[in-house]
């Protein structure tokens, strides 16, 4: 290989797996599955590099895809030590949202060897008529953590796009890299087939419970009760890494560690929300070793190697044992070198999910939701894309996306209706006979108004934004953002947390909030859009399982004391038997179902039975859901759960429920904007004239009243029953159980009563709107003196 | 629920649905109507949005026009989303239907300058006792729409009417239209201090701004 001397130079070898990729270089595809540490991209550029060489022909050979903008300008500094130390006369650049529109033209007109991209910058590429000359030549396609990919419509775009590129480039061979996954088999179908390699695992984690002086409290979350145990652990490290599952707990965690920090030690906070500004000056820090810590969320899952991380603590239950593990994997980024982890479990039955999780680890048993077939909204803005490139024939169309793994059991019918989706809006009532978006002409599809190129262009990519408003100090530079609904909660003097930092709301502007500095007593905490997981089938079922046993030696004493309560008062869930529990408190009636089935399938759980329970008479008043139960309480006391439970009923009530809903809606706005039926908010246009465009609510109710069955209103439907909703899991539920046991008892039962401290309870509202409205208007009217 | 109210001694009535009702004069009053908007953006490119809105805003309007008996109909400008608007035969149909035995006045506003070939009266602005009619407020006792006000009440956003001393808002009528809220610099500096809004819906609700 053309870099031995290179290697032999440094004292360098290469490892095991890096060695096997070589030599499998001329394979048509290839999965590499690696810990992080491996030199997992190396691995994927040895061949590459190899085939180069020092006199490359000119054009495109080889395209790097990663899923962050961050990692391609740190790859490019990455390849540029072997490039030039061993004298190769490679050009290697990248292209993402940041390169100029100078850079990007000579990019098409003369690509250089080697291109690092992101999806969506591959997307736009293709979408050009000269797209079949950027790539004709093209040789290898690396994608890089294409696990994380895989999980969201990006990769579903991706592998459209690789469908694509094997077109263009019909001796394209592709190469993907992985992190530790669960099913490698799927992964590589995913890929549009692959062989698979798996490198060694390396040593097994060093991972455990964090000791903590303080036991976990009953309910809630954020783990703040362990802070001064946490800084211990940080003091005793190089560098740690604090993660959080939400942004809105890592703020307060950061801010409350801020105040117990006395010695003043550096730490630093990272999220999504923040400001690129605030993100790279920590980034900076972190990369100089100047912190002892970082408070951060799913936004450090990913990336780069900085510093010297010799500790990860997860606050909070890990939800999903694949994503632990990846983060685990985060400490000690050197080859065969065991990780070091403490978990932080937020209240007393996240003890036993981190228990349960740990145990995951060890038996290497990992959990992973098949994520169902492609999206259809994807493939119309994949349609629309490729028009954009020239004609297209749709029966070849058909067949290149088919080769794309998520799609490839599409039907040609569902693949038309996608296509008429593109060209006429596919309504019921053909309106745009005249205006139709693409025209079939001597057998191609082609764009009606080439013009239209423009707007399809400026909305590719599957990431949606929720409306977000940028927050700045009133003297000095920007903090991060907000969503827009939180923003209109505030008043003048409200106070909330942000960057770490309690700040006061002064003023908005244009679509920017100012604040000033304000280390006041209370505040509020901005919500943000970061995602709620929920626990994965695998861990509740292994809760579950670890509920039947008899004694708790794996457990720390407070929690297994408060198991041996419950089934002594009442009974442990079973793994196939529904557990419904029913008792009295302070004049209410309380009902508490154990399904198990994650936050987001129990939240909905809980929305449609007390709409049964309100349509049976048994007047609910409100409800509240975690991980593994939906507690609901009114006026009556439930004799039989079943009738409630039914599952016909529940789809039913789905069916009617989910109409009309918040969720539904935001779904909607989602997949319409990836399917091109409504443009992207571009910052810039969204200044003036508001009351020009109108709310994606419009369009959604509309399709509801006169067109439910659109493929947008499928799309939606299936979106959400997989996600917000999550259905599934539900059907999932009462699948598992072959029989309810509804047990009355005279008191709050032991397992119940963490619920009873829960936050995010959600009223039951039915007519209520209106009078709440009403009440409010009334004492706004008093209140300004107009009554 | 409605919201009766005098203007300049006129007994006037907002609906929950957005139009203003003027019994003693047997007038209904809407504004915005933006018909054939989906229309307009197809042809010029855009998105194909759900070609429904006509047919629902017509639907409301016939139902307001029913509920009250006007006998005359003020549509307050912009009732076209633009001069080349084309409504389908079956809503064009409909639209003629509903005029037929009215006195039925479009006042022109800036997307439709023009009057659009389906009779009745095309004014830019009209006097009818104390009142101005007229689709961009300008000064004076008047009716005007134009800036689709809304306002937030409990966390719910709706159109709504702006009422003070001497100037009424009317909310969009039209299915497909968007909203600028009713602090906007722009709403806020032409009504007086102590204006209300009214907000429409199942119901209206009364608010100050």
């Amino acid at each position: 290989m053309i870099l031995d001397d290179w290697f032999a130079e440094k004292g360098w070898h290469l490892h095991p797996h890096q060695q096997a990729m070589l030599d499998r270089s001329r394979d048509p595809a290839t999965l590499l599955i690696a810990p992080t540490g491996g030199g997992k991209t190396l691995a994927g550029f040895l061949a590459s590099l190899d085939e180069l060489g020092t006199k490359p022909p000119a054009g495109m050979h080889t395209l790097y895809i990663s899923p962050l903008k961050a990692l391609t300008a740190d790859i490019r500094r990455n390849l540029r030590a072997p490039i030039e130390g061993a004298g190769l006369a490679i050009r290697v650049e990248d292209r993402t949202g940041d390169t100029t529109a100078t850079a990007r033209k000579r990019q098409r007109a003369d690509p250089p060897h080697i291109l690092l991209t992101t999806p969506e910058s591959l997307a736009l590429l293709l979408s050009y008529p000269d797209a079949a000359r950027t790539f004709a030549g093209l040789q290898r396609v690396i994608v890089d953590e294409i696990h994380a990919l895989a999980e969201s419509k990006r990769g579903d775009q991706l592998m459209l796009n690789l469908s694509r590129l094997q077109t263009l480039a019909p001796g394209l061979r592709r190469v993907g890299l992985s992190a530790t996954v669960e099913d490698p088999p799927a992964l590589a179908r995913f890929m549009g087939g692959a062989d698979v390699l798996v490198a060694d695992p390396g040593p097994e984690p060093d991972i455990a419970m964090l000791e903590t002086q303080a036991p976990p409290p009953w309910a809630g979350g954020g783990g703040r009760y362990a802070i001064p145990d946490v800084l211990a652990q940080v003091r005793r490290h190089n560098t740690t890494l604090i993660f959080h599952n939400t942004r809105a707990q890592a703020e307060l965690f950061f801010h409350d560690l801020w105040l117990a920090n006395t010695d003043d030690l550096p730490i630093g906070i990272h999220h999504g929300s923040l400001s690129r500004e605030q993100r790279a000056r920590v980034e900076g820090a972190m990369a100089a070793g100047e912190l002892r810590a970082i408070v951060c969320t799913g936004s450090l899952d990913l990336g780069i190697d900085w510093g010297d991380v010799d500790l990860v603590i997860q606050v909070g239950a890990p939800k999903n044992v694949k994503r632990l593990v990846q983060r685990i994997g985060r400490a000690n980024h050197r080859y065969n070198a065991p990780s070091k982890a403490l978990l932080v479990p937020a209240n007393r039955f996240e003890v036993v999910e981190c228990v349960a999780a740990l145990q995951a680890v060890r038996a290497r048993d990992l959990d992973g939701e098949p994520r169902g077939p492609g999206p259809r909204d994807v493939l119309c803005q994949h349609i629309l894309a490729t028009a954009c490139a020239g004609p297209f024939d749709a029966g070849a169309l058909y067949a290149e996306v088919v080769t794309a793994g998520p799609y490839a059991t599409l039907t040609r019918a569902d693949f038309d209706a996608c296509v008429d989706f593109c060209a006429t809006g596919g309504y019921a009532l053909a309106a745009y006979d005249r205006w139709k978006r693409l025209l079939l002409r001597n057998g191609l599809w082609q764009l009606r108004d080439p013009r239209a190129a423009l707007v399809i262009r400026q909305n590719l990519g599957t990431i949606i934004d929720t409306e977000k408003l940028k927050v700045r100090f009133r003297r000095g530079g920007p903090l991060g953002e907000i969503e827009e609904g939180f923003a209109a909660t505030l008043t003048p003097g409200d106070t909330f947390l942000m960057a770490g930092q309690v700040v006061r709301y002064e003023a908005m502007r244009e679509l920017t909030v100012e604040v000033t500095r304000n280390p006041g007593r209370d505040p509020k905490v901005a919500t943000f859009d970061g995602t709620k997981f929920a626990t994965s089938t695998l861990l509740t079922h292994r809760i579950l399982e670890m509920f039947q046993q008899d004694r708790w030696p794996e457990l720390p004493r407070h929690t297994a004391e408060w198991l041996a309560l419950q089934r002594e008062v009442s009974r442990l869930p079973e793994p196939h038997r529904l557990l419904c529990e029913s008792f009295p408190d302070q004049g209410r009636e309380y009902l508490c179902i154990y399904g198990f089935a994650g936050r987001n399938a129990q939240q909905t759980l809980g929305l449609l039975v007390t709409k049964r329970m309100e349509e049976a008479g048994l007047a609910p008043l409100g409800f509240v859901a975690t991980d593994y139960a939906t507690l609901i309480w009114g006026l009556e006391r439930v004799h039989d759960a079943a009738p409630l439970l039914d599952p016909e009923g529940l789809r039913d009530g789905l069916d009617t429920w989910l109409r009309g809903n918040a969720v539904m809606k935001r779904t909607f706005r989602n997949s319409a904007v990836i399917a091109g039926l409504i443009e992207r908010a571009h910052q810039g246009r969204r200044k003036t004239g508001r009351q020009a465009t109108f709310s994606s609510d419009i369009l959604y109710d509309t399709l509801l009243r006169y067109d439910p069955d659109h493929l947008m209103m499928q799309v939606t439907r299936e979106e959400a029953e997989r996600g917000l909703v999550d259905f599934s899991r539900i059907e999932e539920m009462l699948e598992r159980n072959h029989g309810i046991d509804l047990v009355r008892r005279e008191r709050v039962t032991p397992l119940a009563a963490p619920l009873m401290l829960e936050m995010g309870r959600v009223p039951v509202m039915g007519a209520a709107r209106e009078r709440l409205m009403e009440a409010e208007a009334e004492r706004l009217m008093i209140a300004a003196g107009l009554a | 629920m409605n919201h009766p109210f005098t203007l300049a001694g006129a007994a006037l009535v907002a609906l929950p649905s957005g139009a203003l009702w003027w019994p003693d004069r047997g007038i209904l009053c809407v504004s915005d109507l933006h018909l054939g908007k989906s229309e307009r953006l197809a042809r010029r490119g855009g998105a194909l949005l759900p070609p429904y809105e006509a047919q629902d805003t017509l639907t409301r309007l016939d139902a307001d026009l029913e509920t009250t008996g006007a006998t005359r109909v003020i549509c307050l400008g912009d009732s076209f989303d633009d001069a080349e608007a084309v409504l389908g035969e079956s809503e064009r149909l409909w639209l003629l239907r509903l005029m037929a035995g009215r006195d039925w006045i479009w006042i022109l506003g800036n997307h439709d300058p023009a009057p659009m070939g389906l009779g009745g009266a095309h004014l830019a602005e009209l006097v009818i006792g104390p009142l101005t009619f007229r689709h961009i407020a300008a000064g004076g006792h008047e009716v005007s729409g134009h800036y689709h006000p809304k306002a937030r009440l409990g966390g719910t956003a709706r159109p709504c009417f702006l009422l003070d001393a001497r100037h009424l808002i009317l909310p969009a009528y039209g299915t497909y239209t968007g909203g600028l809220w009713c602090h906007d610099p722009a709403l806020a500096r032409l009504m007086a201090p102590g204006a209300l809004a009214i907000l429409t819906g199942k119901r209206t609700f009364a608010i100050p701004v």
